[in-house]
């Protein structure tokens, strides 16, 4: 399982990817790992201005389907439009693959998640 | 020992054996004492066959049927005719005692009739998607108004009068719970009243609900109906008998953004009210709000092609609270009926069944309307079934014509106080011109 | 036969039919002068052109396909896959029952209310409830209609608060889903390590909010919940109501009942404990017992009794309303009824004790197989948990696969999901020791497959009309219909 450097991860295993004022945001490897085949992502609408903690997207696989919530607060700017024609890179590539692009509203969030050693003992803990 | 249950004392004996119990009685001390019957039931003894058989045949006979009266009674169940292969091939065991199709390899059968049935019901309405079938018309129509609801989040729906009472009853009990508001709109001679309805819809409003052809049998131009909806960003629900999709605008071709219907008319018999179907279709813009059971073509491990339930992560087995709907069985034999009917039928014998009974139902109108006896209540172009009005009480009219074996229509004062000594006729193409003769003779009479 | 593949559509040639109407016998009006243009369709609609020949080829062929209980063992858990007696198809196929209108006048359909009246009594009775209404068209639609009179109840005494119903975590999905439809929360508790309701946990969610708590008894995991009263008794006295669904009434029909047991209000699934075959996914039928406080609340029409005759008794001011268009699965019901005349009393009670009986058998032969997370009695049904050795990681589907090799259908599996790798075995009552035998028999050889050969069963299965199919390509290409252009390989 891959974790990445320089992301900051969620317990409901969220990556967010911080530039400036904006923030990627997609999931782990464990989780589209834990999904299996993934054969859809809702995705929000731009404009969006979402609280932390609300869901941002659901995503489905053949025999599940998860709710994603977003860490932080923020506005939605962009959607990762090729995920609604290919889910499956969400398997292929999860750090390639963000699903939203935010403006941050209230960085206050950003404190409560871990970084990559702390995201992967959490993960040994869960499995 | 009965005939369905086959152990032997033997059998019984070697089992607990294995089990390490003495009597099957052990197997039930886990049940507190307090909580046993501790009485036989107080039901029947077990009746043989023979005798099962003398009993529910006299309770039948207790009952007249279509094939004792003739049928000129619809509102939305029909005596339409069913094709014999309709019996004959939905009776195959292989498909009434096969459960749902959660194990596609040796469920093709079922899977690929309903993705036969799936593609058939896309063509008539005219609409990019629809389900495995739900319980019947009034409960697809209820799933529908939910759909608009969650697509639109607003929380009213706006019915028209015009559309089934009992459709608009079964809506009311389940929105009351959901707190969706539900809004009547009045009509206006026998058609929502268009400007009435205008002043409704507001930025609240979800869906709009008509049906077509209407609870009075006249066809409803929705022209104007769209525009209106659409302008306000609601959804415009069609309810539609699948029978006048053979001859009459498809809800695709009017812009419908999810069509509801009740299915019995393809294939399904009368029997009481039920087990018959519902439809839904949509677009593919709503297609992941649909509920219920889905099937779609892929492939197995050799490239063959292949059925299987799709979409399932919407439905309550995986969603559980979440899901767009509480929906778990449907009425798949039923859909399988539907599938065979319209198959049988074909696309030249829905249409003439569609043709047949409109013409039949404007001949009767014409017969039963010449001596002025009785009128039309409602002046407006009409499918397979029309309103009358007259003097006589429309419950004295119809003690007369079952005297004569005849089953009259349905009286409208039940469900439309207003509409007093209104009856409404139905005829389908089983009806026979001297049946329809007969009809009239007895009513000018009574 | 198994290798046939085509679909309806590509048989269709034009000018071939399968119907024969009488020509048209009324004076010819042309249809565009009774109905305007504007108002008929376009666009023909694409429905085939075939013979009767082939349709009746093409859906058998279509049948032969599929697996049903008249093919063979069905242990499908909390599916009770039981015989679907001959005689009651033909029952509910007289004409008296079969080709009766719904709104025909009262006095021509004596002998159909008469029945429905009776089954009421019946279910009544196996059930320990007072009143039986045959509206709800399956089980969710049952615990849908349950739900909505729990709620109608307490909004009937003024008691608005209460909009939570407790659902414990080895419930049918179902559940959950009912209970949102029916415009409650839903607030899961965690079942204790046997999959009983944990009291603690149970006692800390009740309060003046909770609605009811839905329960199923015998638990998903086929065992009886032994603290049904106290759990009962602390319902009510935080003022809820018991809600029983009747997925696994097989068990205990005759020998112990929801009614007596504590609960308010109950559905009985008529497809699964009475018979009535599933149709390859319906029609069900899920009546809907109440105590007798409950009644008033049941949905119209209810079906009365006065003098000699049966009427329909819409005069209900504080009912739910209706949940269906008219009476229900009338069809379904006549079935069921047939079904209880035939066995009678004594006979349903035998029923049960020979489906406990079965679940116990082919437990007591396999846990040393496979893993028995709870080895205790069991009611109809039993959960085990994937192989009891698996050094090869063979997973349940693999299991279930390869059973389909073997000419069975395969158990319910991954539910409860409170149990991983779950393998949830009902037998039912119909099935002999014989049918018993082999079943756990390849139960067993797949057990030493999975140590010899784990290829087979991970590749399994090899047999059946198709093999392994792709869906997450069905859930991502979402081909719902024939569009006659996709190409496939034969």
């Amino acid at each position: 399982m891959e974790i990445k450097s320089g992301l900051l991860y969620s317990k409901d295993h969220e990556w967010v990817r911080v530039e400036g004022e904006k923030a990627y945001v997609g999931i782990t490897d464990y989780a589209q790992h834990a999904l299996g085949e993934i054969v859809y992502v809702e995705l929000p609408s731009v404009g969006d201005e979402l609280n932390a903690g609300d869901v941002f997207s659901v995503i489905e696989s053949v025999k599940a389907a998860s709710d994603s919530y977003l860490p932080v607060a923020g506005k939605v700017l962009e959607v990762n439009e090729a995920l609604s024609d290919s889910p499956q890179l969400v398997n292929e590539d999860p750090y390639g693959s963000w699903i939203v692009l935010v403006e941050i509203t209230d960085k206050a969030g950003l404190d409560d998640l871990m970084n990559e050693q702390e995201y992967k003992e959490f993960c040994d803990k869960e499995a | 020992m009965h005939k369905y249950v086959p152990h032997t004392e033997d059998d019984e004996r070697l089992m607990l054996e294995s089990i390490g119990a003495k009597s099957t009685e052990d197997l039930f001390t886990d049940i507190p004492e307090e909580l046993r019957l501790g009485r036989k039931l107080n039901l029947n003894n077990p009746l043989s066959e023979i005798e099962l058989s003398e009993h529910m045949k006299s309770m039948s006979k207790k009952n007249k049927s279509t094939e004792d009266l003739i049928c000129f009674l619809g509102a939305g169940a029909y005596d339409h005719y069913i094709p014999s292969v309709v019996k004959h091939l939905t009776m195959r065991s292989e498909f009434y005692t096969a459960y749902t199709p959660y194990q596609p390899e040796i469920s093709q059968g079922t899977l690929q009739a309903i993705f036969e049935y799936q593609t058939m019901i896309c063509s008539l309405t005219g609409m990019d998607v629809t389900n495995a079938s739900m319980y019947d018309g009034a409960t697809a129509c209820v799933e529908a108004a939910m759909m608009a609801v969650e697509n639109a989040r607003r929380s009213s729906i706006i019915v028209s009068k015009t559309v089934h009472p009992e459709v608009r009853a079964v809506l009311k009990s389940y929105m009351r719970f959901r707190d969706v508001e539900v809004i009547e709109a009045d009509m206006a001679d026998g058609t929502t009243d268009v400007e009435k309805l205008k002043s409704l819809v507001e930025a609240g409003t979800a869906g709009v609900i008509v049906q077509n052809p209407n609870f009075f049998g006249i066809i409803e131009d929705l022209t104007e109906i769209e525009k209106m909806v659409h302008e306000n960003k609601a959804l415009l629900i069609d309810y539609v008998d699948p029978i006048s999709l053979g001859i009459l605008k498809s809800p695709g071709e009017s812009g419908a953004d999810i069509v509801a219907g009740e299915g019995q008319p393809l294939g399904n018999s009368l029997s009481f009210g039920g087990p018959y179907l519902g439809f839904l279709a949509t677009t593919s813009k709503l297609m992941r709000k649909m509920p219920g059971r889905i099937v779609g073509q892929s492939e197995d491990v050799d490239g063959k092609r292949a059925f299987v339930l799709t979409l399932q992560a919407r439905e309550q087995h995986i969603r559980r609270y979440k899901a767009t709907s509480n929906i778990c069985s449907n009425q798949g034999l039923n859909a399988l009926a539907a599938a065979i009917y319209m198959t049988t039928m074909g696309k030249k014998g829905l249409k003439e069944v569609a043709e047949q009974s409109a013409k039949k139902a404007h001949y009767a109108m014409k017969l039963l309307t010449s001596s002025g006896k009785f009128k039309l209540l409602f002046n407006k172009p009409f499918f397979k079934e029309f309103a009358l009005v007259g003097e006589t009480p429309s419950g004295k009219v119809n003690s007369e014509l079952l005297k004569h074996n005849i089953l009259g229509g349905f009286e409208l004062e039940k469900k439309y106080p207003e509409l007093k000594n209104c009856l409404l006729i139905c005829v389908t193409e089983k009806r026979t011109k001297a049946q329809i003769d007969k009809l009239a003779q007895v009513m000018e009479v009574v | 036969m198994k290798n046939y593949s085509s679909l309806i559509f590509e048989l269709s040639k034009e000018g071939r039919k399968a119907y024969s109407l009488p020509p048209c016998d009324v004076p010819e009006a042309s249809l565009d002068s009774i109905i305007p243009a504007s108002l008929m369709r376009d666009n023909e609609p694409e429905i085939p052109k075939v013979s009767e020949v082939d349709v009746v080829r093409h859906f058998t062929n279509l049948s032969n396909k599929n697996y049903g209980v008249d093919t063979g063992f069905y242990p499908l858990g909390s599916c009770t896959m039981k015989y679907n007696p001959k005689i009651n198809e033909d029952m509910a196929d007289l004409v008296g029952f079969r080709n009766i209108h719904p709104l025909q006048p009262e006095e021509t359909v004596q002998g159909a209310l008469e029945l429905m009246y009776e089954l009421d009594g019946m279910l009544s009775e196996i059930s320990g409830m007072d009143r039986v209404s045959l509206q709800p068209a399956a089980g969710a639609h049952g615990e849908l209609t349950g739900l909505m009179i729990i709620k109608a109840y307490h909004e009937s005494r003024g008691d608005n608060k209460r909009k939570k119903i407790i659902v414990p975590d080895s419930a049918h999905g179902t559940n959950p889903a009912s209970a949102a439809v029916a415009g409650f929360e839903i607030v899961e508790i965690e079942s204790d390590e046997n999959g009983a309701v944990d009291l603690g946990k149970l006692k800390a969610v009740l309060n003046d909010e909770i609605a009811g708590l839905m329960l199923t008894n015998p638990s998903t995991l086929g065992l009886f919940e032994k603290n049904i009263k106290q759990i009962a008794d602390l319902v009510h006295e935080a003022g809820g109501l018991l809600y029983y669904d009747g997925a696994n009434a097989n068990a205990i029909m005759g020998i112990a009942r929801p009614g007596d047991m504590g609960f308010d209000v109950i559905h009985l699934n008529l497809h699964k404990t009475f018979s009535t075959p599933h149709g390859g996914g319906g029609p069900g039928s899920g009546p809907v017992g109440v105590k007798r406080e409950l009644v008033k609340f049941l949905p119209v029409p209810v079906i009365e009794k006065k003098g000699d005759s049966y009427i329909l008794d819409y005069d209900r001011p504080e009912s739910i309303g209706k949940v269906k268009s008219f009476y229900g699965n009338f069809g379904v019901a006549v079935k069921a009824y047939a079904y209880i005349l035939s066995m009678g009393g004594d006979g349903l009670k035998d029923v049960s004790r020979k489906a406990v009986l079965n679940a116990n058998y082919i437990m007591s032969r396999l846990k040393k197989y496979y893993e028995l997370p709870i080895d205790q009695v069991c009611k109809h049904e039993f959960v085990l948990s994937g192989l009891a050795e698996n050094e090869n990681h063979i997973a349940t589907l693999d299991v279930a696969k390869r059973l389909l090799d073997y000419g069975y259908h395969p158990p319910t599996i991954y539910f409860p999901l409170i149990v991983s790798n779950a393998i949830m075995i009902e037998p039912t009552e119909t099935e002999s020791l014989e049918t018993l035998d082999s079943f756990i028999d390849i139960m067993i050889e797949i057990a030493r497959e999975a140590k010899e050969n784990p290829e087979i069963l991970k590749t399994a299965p090899h047999n059946t009309p198709v093999r392994r199919i792709d869906e997450a390509k069905a859930a991502r290409s979402l081909i719902l219909k024939w569009d006659g252009l996709v190409k496939h390989k034969e």
